[in-house]
């Protein structure tokens, strides 16, 4: 097991034949992702990648029976290529792309919590299962298969703790990219979730930062969860000055919210041991196991 | 993306709010001809910086008599304010606002902003205006309300429009004034990208009209693209200009007040970076996230940045490579190098794709950089280095 994505899930790129599209396809093609086809508008009925171009996303589901797609949109059209992902029912949409305007979010927000589709980022870099399926634009090589299960706001932040598993001979069961932007489609909770009931997860590492207050609301979360498993929290930003915005969109600590040590305090008051240092992820999770 | 309170109170009145009549100057002498606009025997002489807590720095003046409006205007233009928001050289004033003065009777605070937590517009109302509206909250919860409502193209429902002003305890033709007001704030968030406008105070006139005394606007910068009308109102002047040069290259580019000079790629590992040098016991003298793809034009726009800080005693690039491979970064930091002629230590940690090959190019260049294996290795590193 793992949670999401595995194997068998079956996925189209939107923004498929465009620089970024076409790169990190053939980069989840490289790691065995079951990639069946690409959306582009008005290239339909080409070849691209060996694989079929379609013009919309529904046509692309229809002839393959797609149930996840990876969005590499820029920002303008973004919104509504979720939209349109989400109006074909697919189950799982991955937007990579960065810079999406707060409001087309919103608009994305209303509609997909009418619908049973789950959406990934924006702003994030996505989500792989190991040696099954990569849906994103981390590095696949740095990835071991194993039974921690990774969840993070921030993309090479990610791949720090991955490495930091891997090389205390940790792998992992999958990892997620949340992302940076203060409106995202899945949260810290909904993986947790995930990773409590998923069997192969034995572990989790949560790794926050500054601003909005999706930590503390997981921190909480996981009080009151029957179902504990040893977590590794990490959050970025303590030396990071209020009112400044540090690169990620949602990464900003406003009117007194949003600071590193509070979140830091409750993330400890619910259990999760939490690594002072950036480098000290992956031996803090072994230790706990070990120790 | 921030603007001054006139160019927010003229979005305000072009949607229908109740504003003041004022006049911005950028020079003292404009205001003889310009004045005559204004019909009132006094004034307030208003200070034009993108920072809060102005009228304790003096940088707010009732003008009683129209002959000391110059010579007030004269103080104020070119005065360094410093406010609890503007750190602590101060801001110069470049412009100045001057208004049609108001009888204050009632002062309240009224904003409206994008909520990330619930994804909905949100309003807050309170009877404490004019103070500092994180203060309210710390001392006086209750004194809030917030109205939460779902993004829709109709605006706010009556109902929602008689609980979001309720605690104002309006009379019937002031609530007709406050409800256009609502409907405006909303319009604003709709139709010009604001993330929050906040009007403090908002205020009632011992003639019993309501006003918008002070207000503030941000913007959304992911949606700036598409309103040309607002980025024309930036105002370069309140900004940093490394970050103005950074933004250039489109580098993330934060300065602060450390010594180390940090240069990462994502958002992330550039805080953490900024975090491991604290817990080494120094302090980090940016952020800057150089993103997904540093070309040697990146990286040598990076250096630049990074030296002209003359705080800025050691140098870490910390660089995870994903998509960015290492090898293709190193030969732009050996290259950059050599042309910022480095004069300050330089540790790099390379992982993640081709390190090894970027290893390599970093050992050969016979610059004088010093490779960390990893994170915890590389705080070490620099801060021995600038001992």
């Amino acid at each position: 097991m793992s949670i999401l994505v595995d194997k068998n899930t079956k996925v189209i790129c939107q923004g498929f034949t465009g620089t970024h599209g076409t790169f990190h396809s053939e980069q989840a093609l490289k790691y065995g992702t079951l990639l069946v086809g690409g959306v582009t508008p008005n290239k339909g009925g080409q070849k691209h990648l060996n694989l079929p171009v379609f013009n919309t996303v529904q046509e692309a589901k229809d002839q393959t029976s797609a149930n996840a797609s990876m969005i590499y949109v820029p920002p303008k059209f973004a919104g509504s290529a979720i939209i349109e992902a989400i109006e074909a029912k697919i189950e799982l949409i991955v937007c990579i792309t960065e810079g999406i305007p707060v409001l087309d979010m919103l608009k994305v927000k209303k509609i997909l919590q009418n619908s049973n589709s789950r959406l990934i980022g924006p702003n994030c870099p996505g989500i792989i299962t190991p040696d099954e399926c990569k849906i994103g634009i981390m590095p696949g090589n740095i990835h071991k298969k194993g039974s921690v299960g990774i969840v993070s706001r921030s993309g090479t932040l990610t791949y720090e703790a991955v490495a930091q598993t891997s090389s205390n001979k940790m792998g992992q069961s999958t990892c997620i990219g949340i992302g940076g932007d203060p409106i995202n489609g899945t949260n810290f909770i909904d993986c947790l979730e995930l990773f409590l009931k998923d069997d192969e997860t034995k572990s989790i590492v949560m790794i926050g930062e500054i601003g909005g207050s999706a930590e503390e609301e997981a921190a909480e979360f996981l009080k009151k969860e029957k179902v504990k498993k040893p977590t590794v929290g990490f959050i970025a930003g303590l030396t990071a000055p209020p009112g400044r915005r540090m690169g990620h969109a949602g990464a900003i600590i406003s009117g007194g919210k949003g600071g590193a040590e509070e979140k830091i305090e409750i993330m400890k008051s619910a259990g999760i041991t939490i690594s002072n240092s950036p480098a000290d992820i992956g031996k803090t999770l072994y230790d706990k196991l070990n120790g | 993306m921030n603007i001054h309170e006139h160019q927010a109170k003229k979005i305000l009145k072009d949607f229908g709010a109740p504003v003041s009549k004022g006049i911005v100057v950028f020079s003292v002498d404009e205001i003889k001809e310009k004045i005559k606009k204004l019909q009132s025997k006094e004034f307030v002489l208003k200070a034009q910086i993108h920072a809060g807590g102005r009228g304790k720095a003096g940088g707010v003046k009732l003008i009683k008599n129209i002959a000391e409006l110059e010579d007030e205007a004269k103080k104020m233009m070119g005065k360094v304010l410093i406010t609890h928001q503007t750190g602590p050289d101060g801001r110069e004033v470049k412009r100045l606002y001057i208004e049609e003065a108001s009888n204050i009777s009632k002062e309240f605070y009224f904003s409206c902003l994008v909520d990330r937590e619930t994804s909905k517009i949100a309003f807050i109302s309170s009877i404490e205006g004019g103070m500092d509206i994180e203060e309210v909250a710390s001392q006086n919860p209750d004194k809030i309300i917030t109205t939460k409502i779902d993004l829709k193209d109709e605006g706010p429902s009556d109902e929602e429009i008689e609980k979001i002003i309720r605690v104002f305890n309006f009379n019937d033709e002031q609530k007709i004034v406050a409800k256009k007001l609502t409907e405006s704030l909303y319009k604003i968030i709709l139709e010009k990208d604001a993330s929050l406008i906040e009007i403090n105070p908002l205020i009632i006139t011992k003639e019993n009209k309501i006003v918008c005394l002070d207000a503030k606007m941000n913007f959304d910068d992911n949606a700036i693209f598409r309103r040309p009308e607002i980025l024309a109102l930036r105002d370069l002047n309140e900004e940093d200009p490394a970050e103005i040069e950074a933004s250039k290259y489109d580098l993330a580019y934060i300065k602060l007040n450390g010594s180390i000079g940090c240069m990462v790629n994502g958002a992330g590992l550039a805080m953490a970076t900024m975090d491991i040098i604290k817990l080494y016991g120094q302090e980090p003298a940016n952020f800057l996230d150089v993103g997904g793809g540093a070309s040697k034009e990146k990286v040598t726009a990076a250096f630049k940045l990074i030296l002209a800080d003359k705080n800025v005693r050691g140098i870490l690039i910390n660089i995870f490579g994903g998509i960015m491979r290492c090898d293709v970064l190193a030969q732009g930091v050996v290259e950059a190098a050599k042309q910022v002629n480095l004069s300050v230590p330089l540790v790099v940690r390379l992982a993640g794709t081709n390190f090894k090959e970027g290893k390599e190019i970093l050992d050969n260049s016979k610059l004088k950089i010093l490779s960390a294996t990893d994170l915890n290795d590389a705080a070490k590193k620099i801060i021995g280095a600038i001992k």
